[in-house]
This record gives structure tokens, C-alpha cells and sequence, in this order.
């Protein structure tokens, strides 16, 4: 058995230690707001947080995970009120939806450590989400909005 | 064109608008279903999958809840939003109010311009813009009716707001209090429809009902399903497309952790674990000799042969305005051109999955799905079960555009659920699902056009060479028409050209083709557009006025043209770039894009696209606007980078480091504009995407002077895109 901090909760599994995190995420804990694209850490559909990194969970072994802290898309915020879960539904980003969790990790780990992100900045910590809707401008808008969001305040 | 593809003897679903009625819900409440009376088949492959319930697609429940069952899926394209505001509409409520359900299959679902329930071919709101408000309307007149008999008042005085009935004097009932009353009154017939400057939500902007589950991580895809008991199966498929199972030693997988069983399927060797990725690893294991078939020989090369030599042969004929042949051989000046379109992979976010629960009575199945009713059939064979014992349950889909039209992704988790008495989810890996695609059929084009001793133009010819999806799809239709779905947006050639003929080849290649995001049009638009081209530029005219001049009998083509080239500066762009034009009329709709690109170095960058959009009557700008823009961007990503190789029948793409698609640094500048329009709706989901790639292979001969006339542009020339 293995211990995996998750969302600030500890919980406990019995997948093998070279299992993904991804799935250990999935099937083991029931945490299924994070998506399976690709398996090879070229899509960003399966991005959480380690310890407030983006990092691509389908790559991430549960065994190397450790004590750090994970956060999923669930333990964003538990009402939609992160700044970029508000800028997504204000700019209404998704489409068919499946790769926004991706994206919105990816974006808030950008505005966590960059809080006025550039069109370049964006440009450099987005390229390895992947959209087939195309929902690509939308998604530029609402992490400037989120960005905007944020120094009003309202960002947790 | 529209198509109307009709699978069976069994008309199409527009007669059963009028068989609406209204029938009580357990405990109270209001249905307002379609009774299929004489029309319906019984026992077809509708049953009703609702506790008992008619089909039906709106429900008021005792506790004023109202539920609209979408009978289209949501992959993106707003159905859930689009569809419950056209009923709202006429309701008179608030779209928040309304919560959405995914319609089972049935016939009262049918999609009128398919003749199938499907959702597809950028129908949706064109098929439900009459009847879902109608039933609206019908609703509220009963709900009313209700009321003014409890109230012994005129129903011509009262009126509905806050999900209520209200009355001169102030009275209110909810219609939850009225659900029961209303159910018992009869369908109204003479309804009268809002005029459409009447309309409080349709064509005005509102939120989608689906993003607040789409940003924090709850709305459930196929992917998601939980099901108590559930496993997990992975499926080794033959390499080779086509191929089958010779033998297989499982000795090895079967004893791997959480394996539960190793179950040969029709479609190749399921390993069922208590975890996916046990499956997933223990699948690897499997040691497996295939049958390679017919296609172990097959390669692009191979494919091109044969298009080449079938494009020799004579079509069928999809046009014929005036005798072409004869004005050719009459033509002072004629121009020939030869277009290649590649195979393509729909690659979906979402990979390919399904979750079977086979029980003795009966199978539910969980999927996303663009065809229910196909889909019951499909499970029901595999299930050997009879269709109505099959439920399915439509999840929402990560990403559609065509691939889930198909349904070989569902047999085998019925096979493999019915093999071990539980439910179990069955999960295509990325590999899987790239090298086992229904891929875009590749096509040979070729276009001869001819101009009388004055220079004008007189005559175009259009030849196409393409597998038919549809006759694998639709058998029937294409025993009585020629191919609806090979022959867009050049069957309806839009320039006024005296004589002018197209015609189709169908030649097959050996592997399934699918229905793909705009279908015919994304190869017949590139055709026709890159050929205007080249003849405005072969009598020395400027592109945009070459086929303005050709326009006036098509107002609303002329319309959108002269729009985008006024938006888009066309003629003054700024230095270091320059523009392409392309036109086209898809699903009702009507577009123009001008594409600006540079090209640093000698590779190309697409700088900028506008794109002008006729659609008639919106339903929700906003979802117009998502569409235009992830149309483009579908496009775009084919253009640039879209191309599926085979190399002894095993596809050589596998995931997205080999099959490239535009990521968020490399899309241009985009701008979607919308005419205000009064026609009836046309069809958004799709009509973009086939515009992208002659607007940017128009530029890039303005730039370069380069025609690029075989697709993707990256396979032809260096790319600067991102850069």
C-alpha cells in the first residue's frame, strides 16, 4: 500500500508502484476529472499539479510521486472560484470540454508563479496542451482574464 | 447540398412532428413526447429507456424541475445549450431553468435530414429548429390552458413568466402545479411560432449549460463511467488494418497481477483486469500471430496507383448544366489541374472506449456515441440480444467529428462483459485509436476549364476519385444516387459557368474510410477553390474579382465574398504578407475566408484568417462563434500537418509526435464574423473547417508563386508555423 497526498487528503492505495498517476488517479481513487489523451506526455489532458508543478500524470510513476502534494482539477477549488475556473466560465472556453482540465491546470501552475503571463508566456506554458476543438483563442483570453481576475483580488 | 440519406424503406421523421401528444408521468407531471402511431415501426429499434416513459423530450415534473431530452449528442458543438433554448424559447422560461438528459435511442429521435438518428452532418438545430419549439409552444399553451380552466378565466389574458401561469389579478400557479392538469389536455394543433423578432433567447448570446461541468472536472465522458463491480479491458488489435487473429498465447498475461481473463472478440484479443492499466500492461504480454489479409501489402503508393488509374475511367454524373465536353473541345484556352487530398485520423481527445454491462435479461451500454440507434444494433448483435433489451446510455463525447459515427469500438466490450458477468469498461489506448481509425478517404481530383475566344469563362469540368464512405455506411442510398456525401461543394458549383459538369468516381482502397469533419467538402472545396484560382491567375484577374464577377445569381455567396475581402483589407496587405480568397456554400451556409501568410525564409506562416459566415438565423452567437473559430483550427491543423501513412497495411502514425495538430502557439490570428440573417439556420459545426486549406494554398501561390495542389502543405514545403 501506498500514500499519495491528494487534494490536501491522504489517502491510501493498492496499485503497483509503477503504475501511472494517472490511473492511480482514475480507476484506484475515483478522481476522474483528469483525462487520459495520449500516454506519453503529448497532449496535457492528464496534467495536475506536483507539488504546484503542471506535470503530466500518464508519465508520472505512483512510485515517484512521494509525499508531494497533488492536485487534481477536483481539488482546484471545491466551488469553481479559482480565478481561471471563473475566467473559463465567463469567456465559456470549453467545448466538448475533455482536454480543459488539462488546460486549466496548466494555466493556473502558470499564473501561480507568473501573475501577468505575456501572449509569450502563454504561448511557452500552453504548447503542450492540445485542444481539437480548437478552443485555442478563448483559452489565451481567459488566462489574460484570469491573470486580471487575480490582481482584483480574486484569485485564492 | 443536403443530403437526406434514407438506411431503410421507412420515411423520415418530418410527418411525426404532427403525432405529438402529451401523456401523465408517474407521480405527476407533464410529458410531452411523440406518439409514432401509424408511422411507427413496432418494435423497431426505439424502446422506451426511461422508466417506462413514451419518448419524449421534455418532462415538468411535480416539483417544477423541467428536463429537456437533447436527442443529439454533445461533442462540442452546444447541442445541450443549443437545442434546450429553441424549447425555452417558446416555453417561456429561462434557459437556466432547464436541466438536459441524453435522449435513448428511439424513432421519434430520428434526425429528418439523415433519416437516422444521428448526430450529424451540422444538422442539429436545422433538424430541431421547428419541432423542439413547437413542442415548446405546445407545452406552454396546455400549461396555460391548465390554468385558465382551474381559473375559469379566458387563456388569452394570462401569461407564463418565472416557470409560473400568472393571472390579471396577480394569482400564480408553477407549472409544476399545473404539470399534472396540463398532461390531461389535448396537444394543441394551431400553436402559432414567435416571430423571430419576437425571440428573448434565440440569436441572443447565453452561457452554455455545460461549462460549469467542463471546468471543474465532473461532467462525465465515456471515459468516466463507474459502474459497481466494474473491470477494465484492454484490446490488442491486428497491426495490419483488417488482419485477424491466427493464434494466441495468452500463458503469460493470464498470470499477470489483476488479470481476469484473456477473450478472443471479433475484433482481436481483450485481456480483463481489475485495473486498466493492469490490462494495458498484461495486453502487451500477449503473444499473438495475425492473419494480415487482404492489405499486407498496402501503402500510400498503392493508393495513389490506384486512384490514379480508376480517375482514367468514367464517373458517375453529380452534374450536368450544358455539355461541357463539347465546349471544351470548342475552348479557346483550356486549363487542367490535379488535386490530391491524404488520409486522415479524426484523433479525437477522447481515445475510443465503451462500458458493457451484459446481464441475462439485458445490456446497458455506456458510451459516446453519434449514432444510438446503430450503436443498439451493434451491441445487440454482439450481445446476441434483440435491439430493444440493449440501453444505451449517451455520455457526453471528447470530441466527435465523425469518428463516433463508427461503432467498432462497442462489440467488443459487450463480448468481453458477456465473458466474464461484469461490467467493464473497454479503453482504446492513443496508439490504438490513431492506427485503427475509419480514416478521411484520400482522393485524385481533376479540373478542366475552358474560356471562349472573348476570355470568358465557359465551361469547368470536375472530375472526383474517391472510396464512398457511404456505401459501406448507407448501402442503399448510394444504389439510387450517386455518393451525397463525395460530392460536395462541388456538386453545387455556385459560379455562373454555362457549362459545367462534375462527376464521381468511386474507387475503394481496401480499408475503411469515415465521415470526417465536413466530409466532402474539406476535399471538394480545396479542388474547386485552388482551380478558380488558378484561372483567375491564368487570364491575369485578381482572384476576388474573377469570382465576383461569376456571382450575381448568388446573392448571399456574393454577400459573404465581398464582406471578407472588405475585412480582411484584401489587396493592401501589409508588406511581407499576403492573402488568398476561397468561397463556398455547406449545410446551408454560406463563407468566405481570406487567408494572410509570410513566408520567413521560404517557409510558410499563416499569419491571419478572416472568415465570413452566413448561417441565416443563429440560435446562440456565442456557440456560432466557437464553432466558426474551432473549424478554422480544425482545418488548419489538417492543412498544415494532417497525413496518414501506410506502410504494409499498419498505419505509421501512432500518437501526436507523429500525426501533428496546431497547438496553442502556432494558431494565427483568427476572425470569425457573422451576417445578421433571417434565412432558415444553416448548419456551423463543420462548414469552416473545409474552407482553411484553398484560402492558405490561394496565399501561398500569391506569396511564392507555388501551387501546392497536393495536401498537407508541411509534406510540400518547410513550415514556420509557431515560429
Amino acid at each position: 500500500m501506498l500514500t499519495l497526498n491528494v487534494n490536501s487528503q491522504s489517502l491510501t492505495t493498492d496499485a503497483s508502484p509503477d503504475t501511472p498517476l494517472l490511473w492511480v488517479l482514475r480507476d484506484h481513487l475515483g478522481l476522474t476529472g483528469t483525462k487520459f489523451g495520449c500516454g506519453k506526455s503529448l497532449c496535457g489532458a492528464c496534467t495536475v499539479h506536483i507539488d504546484g508543478v503542471a506535470t503530466r500524470s500518464c508519465v508520472t510513476k505512483l512510485e515517484d510521486v512521494g509525499t508531494r502534494k497533488v492536485t487534481t482539477i477536483e481539488g482546484l477549488s471545491s466551488d469553481r472560484s479559482h480565478a481561471v475556473q471563473r475566467a473559463w466560465i465567463e469567456l465559456d472556453v470549453p467545448q466538448c470540454g475533455y482536454c480543459q482540465s488539462g488546460q486549466i491546470m496548466s494555466a493556473s501552475a502558470l499564473l501561480a508563479n507568473n501573475p501577468a503571463p505575456t501572449d509569450a508566456d502563454i504561448d511557452h506554458a500552453m504548447s503542450g496542451n492540445i485542444c481539437r476543438c480548437g478552443t485555442y483563442p478563448r483559452i489565451r483570453k481567459a488566462i489574460h482574464r484570469a491573470a486580471e481576475l487575480g490582481r482584483e483580488g480574486g484569485a485564492k | 447540398m443536403n443530403a437526406r440519406v434514407q438506411p431503410g424503406a421507412e420515411p423520415a421523421g418530418l410527418e411525426r412532428r404532427d403525432f405529438l401528444k402529451a401523456s401523465l408521468l408517474v407521480g405527476g407531471g407533464l410529458v410531452l413526447g411523440v406518439s409514432l402511431g401509424a408511422c411507427g415501426k413496432p418494435g423497431a429499434s426505439a424502446g422506451p429507456a426511461l422508466g417506462g416513459q413514451p419518448n419524449a423530450w421534455l418532462r415538468i415534473g411535480g416539483d417544477n424541475t423541467i428536463t429537456v431530452l437533447v436527442d443529439r449528442s454533445e461533442m462540442g458543438q452546444g447541442v445541450y445549450t443549443s437545442l434546450p433554448t429553441l424549447l425555452a424559447e417558446e416555453l417561456g422560461v429561462p434557459l437556466a431553468k432547464i436541466s438536459v438528459e441524453a435522449a435513448p435511442p428511439g424513432d421519434a429521435y430520428i434526425n429528418a435530414l439523415i433519416g437516422a438518428q444521428v448526430t450529424g452532418g451540422s444538422t442539429s438545430v436545422r433538424d430541431a429548429y421547428q419541432k423542439l419549439r413547437l413542442a415548446g409552444a405546445q407545452a406552454r399553451t396546455m400549461l396555460i390552458g391548465a390554468a385558465a380552466e382551474r381559473w375559469k378565466l379566458d387563456p388569452a389574458t394570462l401569461v407564463v413568466a418565472d416557470v409560473a401561469v400568472k393571472a390579471p389579478n396577480g394569482d400564480s400557479l408553477t407549472f409544476g402545479e399545473l404539470a399534472e392538469a396540463a398532461a390531461k389536455r389535448p396537444v394543441p394543433k394551431d400553436v402559432v411560432l414567435k416571430d423571430a423578432k419576437d425571440f428573448s433567447l434565440v440569436g441572443k448570446p447565453q452561457p452554455r449549460l455545460d461549462t460549469p461541468s467542463k471546468v471543474d472536472g465532473s461532467a462525465e465522458y465515456g471515459l468516466d463511467v463507474k459502474r459497481p463491480g466494474m473491470k477494465y479491458a484492454a484490446l490488442a488489435q491486428s497491426p495490419v488494418l483488417g488482419g485477424t487473429v491466427k493464434s494466441v498465447d495468452a500463458a503469460v498475461a493470464e498470470k499477470m497481477p489483476g488479470v481476469i481473463k484473456v477473450v478472443t472478440t471479433k475484433s482481436g484479443v481483450a485481456v480483463v483486469a481489475e485495473h486498466y492499466w493492469q490490462a494495458h500492461t498484461a495486453r502487451d504480454a500477449l503473444k499473438i500471430e495475425w492473419d494480415a489479409g487482404a492489405n499486407g501489402k498496402l501503402d500510400n503508393a498503392v493508393i495513389h496507383a490506384g486512384l490514379k488509374d480508376a480517375a482514367k475511367g468514367t464517373g458517375q454524373s453529380a452534374r450536368k448544366d450544358g455539355d461541357s465536353g463539347a465546349a471544351l473541345k470548342a475552348a479557346a484556352k483550356k486549363v487542367t489541374a490535379t488535386y490530391e487530398l491524404p488520409l486522415l485520423a479524426h484523433a479525437t481527445m477522447e481515445p475510443m472506449n465503451c462500458t458493457a454491462d451484459v446481464r441475462a435479461d439485458g445490456c446497458d451500454v455506456y458510451v459516446g456515441t453519434q449514432v444510438q440507434g446503430i450503436a443498439q444494433g451493434a451491441a445487440a448483435a454482439a450481445a446476441a440480444m434483440k435491439p430493444e433489451q440493449v440501453r444505451i446510455h449517451t455520455t457526453l463525447l471528447g470530441g466527435g467529428f465523425g469518428r463516433r459515427l463508427e461503432v467498432d469500438f462497442i462489440p467488443a466490450a459487450v463480448e468481453v462483459s458477456k465473458a466474464v458477468g461484469a461490467p467493464v469498461k473497454l479503453i482504446w489506448s492513443r496508439e490504438d485509436d490513431m492506427t485503427h481509425d475509419a480514416y478521411r478517404p484520400p482522393a485524385l481530383d481533376s479540373a478542366t476549364a475552358g474560356f471562349d475566344a472573348h476570355g470568358a469563362l465557359n465551361a469547368v469540368a470536375i472530375t472526383l476519385t474517391s472510396p464512398s464512405i457511404t456505401a459501406r455506411m448507407f448501402p442503399p442510398v448510394v444504389e439510387k444516387m450517386v455518393d451525397p456525401f463525395a460530392i460536395e461543394a462541388a456538386a453545387n458549383f455556385l459560379y455562373d459557368v454555362p457549362n459545367v459538369s462534375v462527376d464521381y468516381i468511386r474507387h475503394e482502397i481496401g480499408i475503411n474510410v469515415g465521415y470526417w469533419r465536413s466530409v466532402s467538402h474539406a476535399l471538394n472545396c480545396f479542388v474547386v477553390e485552388s482551380f478558380m484560382d488558378e484561372l483567375a491567375h491564368a487570364t491575369a484577374k485578381d482572384p476576388y474579382q474573377f469570382r465576383r464577377a461569376l456571382l450575381a445569381k448568388q446573392p448571399r455567396a456574393l454577400k459573404v465574398l465581398d464582406e471578407a475581402a472588405r475585412l480582411a483589407d484584401w489587396g493592401k496587405a501589409p508588406a511581407g504578407r499576403h492573402q488568398g480568397i476561397a468561397l463556398m456554400e455547406g449545410y446551408g451556409t454560406y463563407l468566405a475566408a481570406v487567408a494572410e501568410v509570410s513566408v520567413p525564409g521560404g517557409k510558410l506562416k499563416v499569419e491571419r484568417i478572416v472568415c465570413v459566415v452566413d448561417c441565416g438565423q443563429t440560435v446562440n452567437p456565442g456557440i456560432v462563434d466557437q464553432q466558426i473559430t474551432s473549424g478554422m483550427v480544425f482545418g488548419l491543423s489538417a492543412a498544415l500537418f494532417g497525413e496518414i501513412h501506410l506502410d504494409g497495411g499498419k498505419v505509421r502514425e501512432t500518437n501526436f509526435d507523429t500525426f501533428r495538430v496546431l497547438r496553442l502557439n502556432e494558431v494565427p490570428s483568427l476572425e470569425a464574423h457573422v451576417l445578421p440573417g433571417t434565412d432558415a439556420p444553416g448548419g456551423i459545426g463543420e462548414p469552416t473547417t473545409a474552407i482553411v486549406a484553398p484560402a492558405v494554398a490561394n496565399a501561398l501561390f500569391a506569396a511564392t508563386g507555388n501551387r501546392v495542389r497536393a495536401l498537407p502543405f508541411g509534406a510540400r514545403l518547410g513550415l514556420a508555423q509557431g515560429a
